[in-house]
């Protein structure tokens, strides 16, 4: 057998999948049960004690949970991942393993809304401090490292205004502080962007996204580049210290490069707990294995829609990266040459007025809050997503009021066109 | 070879080939890797032997440990290093003693020596190094994916099932009570078949 590379698409439909053992079925089965059999008192204590690799509680792992898990890895080609129950508890398994109570980490001021809610509120009752940067301004990230950094946290593609950050000048300073570089790669997917080839250590994802693809189930995931030496001192003792709730184990030591994807499940996802479901798993597994026919084609009906409403008389800016005037169209062809995603916002002439009114005469375009759905979604995120910023952070992170987002999906692209026209001129 | 990343085939050709593999460091502690790596393979089949003179007399799940590589008494195909980078060329310079030589020298995960690995390659022995041998037997059989690790495999042949045939069904608890089943009937004709094949 030779050790030819299957491509992407190849990966989208078979990593981690294969027939089924014992009953030959070749979807993967959904393993909808809470527990798994030992064999015998030796291996059950063998699993508890880490040695063996093995089923023991879906709160832990499940097997239709693993198919994704060696799915996303692979598709991301990292060493190993872990699927949780949604992309906000990815972000807190990932901090759990590298923060300590006092400790900081930078972030992209440019987040999904969210995260920076997340970031700025709950982790701060973890002690877990976030120092905001400016992803336009590479040296604000190089100002922002002190001793007690532990972490640099970046979107591929940022969320609402789909601008493209400069993921190896950001990966260089992570390196040079010493810290390892997470990229939540949700509105590019490995399709469109692949952080790990640009530096990154850790991926995340909101599985919700593009990736499920379908709206249908939430999900997230945390993919190992394998590329951080934990060990190098002792800022992570996580993984380089020995562990008292498994014997004393060095994770770090005894997995070697996928040592932060099991540190998030053994110490994380076990005793935090936000298990996916198998049953999502399964679905999202289903949306993954078309990821590169939908991602291709989300992205060509947006980059039609982007020149459509920059041509329009009561548009007065649109920021798509995959528009040759936009500021971020440079990166957009260095990082994500097949296209530049499908989620932009563009500013209406009416200001917030105007907005609304656009969001309530649509027709074909539904109005809730989520991306990266088959069908074409509006927001307007000044009064939703970004609602709990104050004005200053709404305009900063590309939510000002007279911003709205779309998330363009796969219908005909001329239908799209036609409702957003009828909408502007009702 | 380029020992920053080894290819598949040439791994997966190692742990197809060998047989009887010493365990240079094996710890008869239970919570060590090597304790469970040693497990792991034995378990697998490898015919494994551990190497530490601190535990001459005692045996690491049933196998006799040995003082040193010298002390081996037989020839082993493939020696696996469970110490530091440090101590590693002693080991390599040892190994290198044996006659005949061992076809492969493995040295743990973390643990490297490039000038060791040249000695070792000079003399025709294949070395891997800062590897597991029961992660990459994981990883290459696709058991490790159920820790959500990218096994870097795909197939579309349906494995072989965990279990042999059927047997494991005798087990079953009957619920019903008396001897009506139909597998009962058929477990005693084939119990009664193999009696009759054995006298």
């Amino acid at each position: 057998m030779s050790d030819r590379l299957p491509g992407f698409s190849t990966l989208a439909v078979h990593a981690g999948a294969q027939p089924d053992p014992t009953t030959g079925a070749r979807a993967t089965p959904i393993y909808q049960t809470t527990s798994f059999v030992f064999n015998d008192a030796d291996h059950a204590a063998s699993l508890f004690g880490l040695q063996s690799f093995g089923n023991i509680y879906t709160r832990i792992g499940n097997p239709t949970n693993a198919v994704l898990e060696e799915r996303v890895a692979a598709l991301e080609g990292g060493t190993a991942a872990l699927a949780v129950a949604s992309g906000h508890a990815a972000q807190v398994v990932v901090m759990q393993q590298l923060l300590q109570p006092g400790d900081e980490f930078i972030a992209a001021r440019k987040l999904y809304g969210g995260s920076i809610n997340q970031f700025s509120h709950s982790f701060k009752s973890f002690g877990w401090n976030v120092v905001w940067a400016d992803p336009d301004d590479i040296a604000s990230f190089e100002r922002a490292v002190t001793p007690r950094t532990k972490a640099i946290f970046i979107e591929s593609i940022a969320n609402p205004g789909g601008s493209i950050t400069d993921i190896e000048a950001v990966s260089t300073v992570a390196r040079k502080a010493g810290v390892p570089l997470i990229v939540d790669n949700t509105l590019a997917s490995p399709y469109l962007i692949r952080p790990i080839d640009h530096g990154a250590d850790i991926v995340v994802h909101s599985l919700t996204k593009f990736l499920g693809g379908h709206g249908n189930s939430i999900g997230g995931v945390i993919v190992d580049a394998g590329t951080f030496d934990w060990s190098k001192d002792n800022r992570y003792p996580m993984l380089s210290e020995p562990r008292p709730e498994y014997h004393g184990i060095k994770l770090h030591e005894t997995f070697g490069n996928f040592a932060f994807a099991i540190a998030c499940r053994v110490l994380g996802l076990r005793d935090l707990g936000p298990a996916l479901s198998p049953f999502n798993a399964f679905l999202i597994l289903t949306g993954i294995e078309t990821l590169p026919l939908r991602m291709q084609r989300h992205c060509d009906n947006a980059k039609a829609i982007a020149e459509f409403l920059s041509g329009h008389p009561a548009v007065s800016s649109v920021s798509y990266a995959g528009l040759s005037s936009d500021k971020y169209n440079q990166l957009a062809r260095k990082y994500s040459p097949k296209g530049a995603g499908a989620v932009f916002t563009f500013s209406l002439k009416g200001g917030y007025d105007a907005g609304v009114s656009l969001v309530s005469n649509l027709k074909l375009f539904s109005h809730l809050a989520n991306v990266g759905d088959t069908r074409s979604l509006v927001i307007h995120p000044a009064s939703t997503t970004h609602s709990q910023l104050d004005d200053a952070a709404k305009v900063k992170s590309g939510a000002g009021p007279d911003v709205v987002r779309l998330s363009i999906g796969i219908e005909d692209k001329e239908d799209l066109i036609a409702d957003l026209e009828q909408a502007l001129s009702a | 070879m380029n020992h920053d990343a080894y290819p598949d085939n040439y791994i997966r050709g190692i742990l197809n080939s060998v047989k009887s593999i010493a365990m240079v460091g094996a710890s008869p502690v239970n919570v060590r890797p090597s304790y469970f790596a040693f497990k792991y393979l034995a378990q697998r089949g490898y015919d494994m032997i551990p190497v530490n003179p601190g535990h001459v007399g005692k045996e690491l799940l049933g196998k006799p440990f040995v003082a040193s590589l010298r002390d081996l008494g037989r020839p082993v195909d493939m020696i696996d290093i469970f110490r530091n980078s440090s101590h590693i060329i002693p080991v390599v310079e040892e190994a290198l003693t044996l006659y005949p030589l061992p076809k492969v020298i493995w040295m743990q995960l973390g643990a490297r020596d490039d000038a060791a690995a040249e000695k070792a390659e000079a003399a025709g022995i294949k070395v891997v190094m800062n590897r597991c041998p029961k992660i990459e037997y994981g990883r290459l059989s696709s058991e490790i994916s159920w820790m959500g690790v990218n096994s870097r495999t795909i197939s579309a042949k349906r494995p072989p099932a965990p279990t042999q045939g059927m047997r494991l069904s005798l087990n079953r608890m009957s619920m019903g009570g008396g001897e009506t089943a139909a597998s009962d009937r058929a477990a005693k004709i084939t119990t009664d078949k193999n009696k009759t094949e054995q006298s």
